[in-house]
């Protein structure tokens, strides 16, 4: 009879054994480093939409709030992306040759809605309302970044639970005066923490409960 | 050296099989919900967000008070607004106004924005508010014309509430107040604090040497 293992099987053995132990915690280090670069979570990454919208053109240079586009966001969940009647009000009047308008002026025409690229989003099972964050003063750019120097939207954060969680324990660090939320030039003082505190204190955030798992998954 | 059981190397192996299924969560990151704004095989459109059917009305959103949401009662516009007037509506008002109005019209409502200095193709000028004309038009005019535009202004009405309408169309009323005021009008206690500077400018026309960049906030000022 031949032998039932060979001398190599010892070889084998201790190498599946050092393998089977080392791979798995290689392939976690690798999972999350994969979870948390640019490509998973599209951070930095302009998206192509249907229209080259430029925040930097009509924020920045022309001045509009937010809310001229983005109604809802004081009042409900999602901010609300403009219908293209919005556009239409300006864009009736001004540049209303302009090639890269096209797809508008053909939405208003056939009242057919333009499709954006959603660019930031979080999973179904999460629960997020902005109008809760913009009551108690975390500004837009706290979470979408310089919103206002992008020629074309990207993501600017990576919308991971500990990102959330981030602010959720420590708001003190981010919270701003509620009339600056708008605001995308708004910078934080020196002292922002002692202030930061005072506001917490102010606008009634219960900062030990908002890290319970009730509150984004419910 | 005995080699080990192979159900030991499968033992330890098995996480790895694991690792590979931790990939697959996507049933529950988009689920068949609707959720406004994605995208929805269900409708036609494909979009999740619907319109209701024309007619309509949700519970408590019947509109019976008819000057209150359209701004007059039997197509006479009404002259006393539906709201009160104190601190807090003009307050309201004037942030509305700085958002929704003041990038064609001016913070000061003579109809040189930002917009209208852009615009150098613009067909018309925006509205000046300051003209007998609408110094005289009842207030109810102005909630009609957020809610249905006027001209080749187009509507307001997707963009701002009834409520915020009528409080913009009260801090229209204060500008045309504040750009229409004589010295007279200044309590006589209160008109020694104008001193030298007092004078108002000309009613009817933006203060002398003012140009008007304020878009829809008044922040660009302090930032450059
Ligand atoms: C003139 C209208 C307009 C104004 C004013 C405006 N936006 Fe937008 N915004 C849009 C449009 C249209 C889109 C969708 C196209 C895109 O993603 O660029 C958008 C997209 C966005 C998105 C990405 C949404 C997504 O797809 O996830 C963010 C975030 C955003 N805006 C924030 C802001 C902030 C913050 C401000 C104020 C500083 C602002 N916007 C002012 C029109 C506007
Ligand atoms: C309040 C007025 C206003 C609104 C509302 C507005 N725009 Fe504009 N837009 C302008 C002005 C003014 C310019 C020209 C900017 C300049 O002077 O360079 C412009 C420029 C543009 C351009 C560049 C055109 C070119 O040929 O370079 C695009 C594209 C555009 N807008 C898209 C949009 C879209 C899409 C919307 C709706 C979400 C929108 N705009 C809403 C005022 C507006
Ligand atoms: C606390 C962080 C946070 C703040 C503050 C915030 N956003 Fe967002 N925003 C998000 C997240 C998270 C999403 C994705 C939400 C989703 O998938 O439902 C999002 C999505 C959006 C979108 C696209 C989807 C939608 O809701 O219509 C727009 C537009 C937007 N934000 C604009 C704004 C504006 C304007 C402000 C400031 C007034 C603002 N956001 C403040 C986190 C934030
Ligand atoms: C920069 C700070 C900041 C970030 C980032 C942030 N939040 Fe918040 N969040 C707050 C504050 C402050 C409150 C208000 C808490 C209160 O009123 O007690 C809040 C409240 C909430 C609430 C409402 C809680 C309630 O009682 O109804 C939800 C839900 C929520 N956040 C979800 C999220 C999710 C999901 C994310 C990540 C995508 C996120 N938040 C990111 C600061 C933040
Ligand atoms: C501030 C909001 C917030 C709180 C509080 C929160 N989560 Fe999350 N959670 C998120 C977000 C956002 C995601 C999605 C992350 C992503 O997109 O990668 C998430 C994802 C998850 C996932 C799925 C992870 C994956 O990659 O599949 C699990 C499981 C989870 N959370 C469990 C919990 C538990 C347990 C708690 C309480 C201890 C909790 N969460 C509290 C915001 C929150
Ligand atoms: C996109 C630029 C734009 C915006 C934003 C805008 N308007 Fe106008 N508005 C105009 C133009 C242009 C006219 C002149 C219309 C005409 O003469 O055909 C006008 C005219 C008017 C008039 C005068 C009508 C008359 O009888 O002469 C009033 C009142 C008015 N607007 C109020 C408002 C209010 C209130 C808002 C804010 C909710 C607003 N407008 C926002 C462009 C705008």
């Amino acid at each position: 009879m031949r032998q039932l293992f060979p001398p190599a099987s010892n070889t084998i053995a201790r190498v599946s054994l050092t393998l089977g132990l080392l791979l798995p915690a290689v392939a976690l280090l690798a999972g999350s480093a994969i979870s948390r670069a640019p490509y998973n979570t599209k951070v930095d990454i302009p998206l192509d939409q249907p229209v080259p919208f430029s925040h930097e053109h009509h924020v920045n240079e022309l001045g509009l709030d937010c809310q001229y586009c983005h109604t809802s966001v004081e009042k409900g969940p999602k901010a609300g992306l403009p219908p293209t009647h919005t556009c239409m009000g300006c864009h009736s009047q001004i540049w209303t040759n302009s090639p890269l308008l096209e797809p508008v002026r053909k939405s208003f025409q056939t009242g057919e809605p333009i499709k954006w690229n959603l660019v930031n989003s979080v999973p179904d099972f999460v629960y997020f309302d902005h109008s809760i964050h913009v009551k108690k003063g975390i500004g837009c750019t706290e979470c979408h970044g310089p919103v206002h120097e992008m020629q074309i939207t990207y993501k600017a954060k990576p919308f991971h639970m500990a990102w959330c969680l981030q602010c959720h324990r420590k708001p003190e660090e981010f919270i701003r005066p509620k009339e600056e939320v708008m605001n995308p030039h708004y910078s934080h003082p020196k002292n922002h923490v002692e202030v930061g505190r005072k506001l917490v204190d102010e606008y009634g955030i219960k900062v030990e409960q908002l890290t319970d798992c009730s509150i984004c998954h419910r | 050296m005995r080699a080990p059981d192979r159900r030991y190397v499968a033992a330890a192996l098995a996480p790895l099989a694991l690792l590979a299924l931790t990939g697959c969560h996507v049933d529950m990151w988009r689920q068949p919900k609707l959720i406004a704004e994605h995208e929805n095989a269900f409708f036609k459109d494909g979009s999740a967000s619907q319109l209701p059917p024309p007619g309509t009305i949700a519970r408590g959103a019947l509109r019976e008070n008819e000057a209150f949401y359209t701004g007059a009662v039997q197509g006479n516009l009404i002259e006393e607004p539906p709201v009160p007037i104190n601190r807090e509506t003009i307050e309201r008002g004037r942030k509305q106004f700085g958002i929704h109005c003041a990038p064609c019209h001016g913070s000061l409502g003579y109809g040189n924005g930002m917009i209208a200095q852009r615009g150098l193709a613009m067909r018309r000028t925006p509205g000046n508010y300051h003209t007998d004309r609408l110094r005289e038009m009842p207030i109810g005019y102005f909630y009609d014309v957020i809610t249905n535009g006027a001209g080749v202004m187009f509507s307001a009405a997707a963009r701002v509430e009834p409520e915020d309408r009528w409080k913009i169309a009260v801090y229209i009323r204060v500008l045309q107040l504040s750009q229409h005021a004589k010295l007279s009008d200044v309590p006589a206690a209160e008109r020694e604090k104008l001193g030298a500077h007092g004078a108002p400018p000309e009613a009817g026309s933006p203060p002398a040497g003012q140009t008007d960049l304020s878009g829809g906030s008044d922040r660009r000022g302090e930032q450059r």
